[in-house]
């Protein structure tokens, strides 16, 4: 997964949301410890205090918490991870179907194609 | 905490020129800030009065508290727009010299990031191509533990691999309440790493802002923001 920015949003914004693909894919496992703030950035090629920025959000939501010797680690919390996956979910549905109203479908149209759809390999 | 640089009403005239017409700018420790503006808006000027390399015709300019000279100098590393270290000497020289020069250089993590970029330590400066020169003087620079980082221009000349290592070396080397602070008019392909960006233009500051925020406000990168307010 690569690190890549729009520039036209704010690139914590953008953050937080490669940081929780991650920890819904499973790229970090529940549990599991994060490198270091000033580490992640140098590898997203980010600034260190936007990256903070973002780690703080995560954590205010609950996904990450730190532990104050010891660092910063995905919760265990899989409940919570599975909440956050269909909240993901439901906002790229919601973002289908809206594209597809455009085109002229309604619901079930889209459904229909979408069951026909042969699934990507 | 207090500010690492400061200018009030900062102007530097050649002749009748104003290279810098009344600046102000204040940073602080912690940041990555770019210094953005057209040619002959100010950038390399306003850098060299940081280091002492010329006196202001007006207005002041601190270093953490201090006028530039031996004690500013100590904790700012500075990397010109030019080529500036001997070249007969080897990378390896030019660590040592280092060394001798700044008691905030750390030589062994001069050697890593020259074995990262793949530049041999036996080999003199003048053997080296322009972009490999400038990688040199860029590691040299940041493996000082300084409180300001001066880099003028310094992913000019380098390829877009090696640029990308570059932001990856400042971001992960500059000391903990380092500021670095930048000059270049590549924005695109810096503006992820930047805290504030600076436009300056014919001389004076005409924004300093959180980059971010910026990007908020504007719904736009930086540097679209830049190309819009430098329209020609």
């Amino acid at each position: 997964m690569s690190w890549t920015f729009t520039g036209d949003r704010p690139i914590y914004t953008q953050l937080v949301e490669r940081l929780q693909m991650r920890i819904v894919t499973g790229a970090y496992p529940p549990g599991a410890r994060l490198k270091s703030v000033r580490d992640l950035a140098a590898e997203a090629a980010v600034n260190p205090n936007t990256m903070q920025r973002a780690l703080a959000e995560l954590e205010d939501t609950g996904l990450v918490y730190t532990q104050r010797t010891a660092g910063r680690f995905v919760t265990e919390d899989e409940e919570r991870i599975a909440a956050l996956r269909e909240r993901l979910g439901r906002e790229k549905v919601r973002r289908f179907l809206a594209e597809m109203r455009e085109l002229g479908y309604r619901r079930a149209e889209a459904a229909a194609l979408m069951e026909t759809e042969e699934e990507e390999t | 905490m207090s500010a690492i640089l400061e200018c009030h009403g900062l102007t530097k005239r050649y002749g009748r020129v104003h290279a810098l017409d009344g600046a102000d700018l204040v940073l602080e420790p912690g940041r990555i800030v770019g210094l953005l503006g057209p040619n002959g808006s100010g950038k390399t000027t306003l850098i060299k009065l940081a280091n002492g390399l010329l006196t202001p015709s007006a207005g002041t300019l601190t270093i953490d508290g201090d006028a530039p000279g031996r004690a500013t100098r100590a904790k700012v590393a500075y990397l010109p727009d030019a080529d500036y270290l001997p070249d007969w000497m080897s990378l390896r020289d030019l660590t040592g010299l280092f060394r001798d020069f700044y008691a905030d250089f750390d030589p062994a993590k001069a050697r890593e990031m020259f074995a990262a970029l793949g530049l041999d330590e036996a080999e003199r400066l003048k053997a080296l191509s322009k972009g490999n020169r400038e990688k040199t003087q860029l590691v040299l620079t940041m493996s000082r533990a300084a409180r300001l980082y001066l880099l003028d221009e310094p992913i000019g000349g380098v390829d877009p691999a090696a640029r990308d290592y570059i932001l990856r070396t400042i971001i992960g080397n500059y000391s903990e309440n380092g500021t670095v602070l930048l000059s270049t008019h590549l924005i695109a392909d810096i503006e992820s790493v930047l805290d504030e960006v600076v436009f300056l233009k014919q001389g004076q500051v005409l924004l300093h802002e959180n980059a971010d925020a910026l990007r908020e406000e504007k719904g736009k990168s930086v540097d679209a923001i830049f190309r819009e307010v430098f329209a020609c």
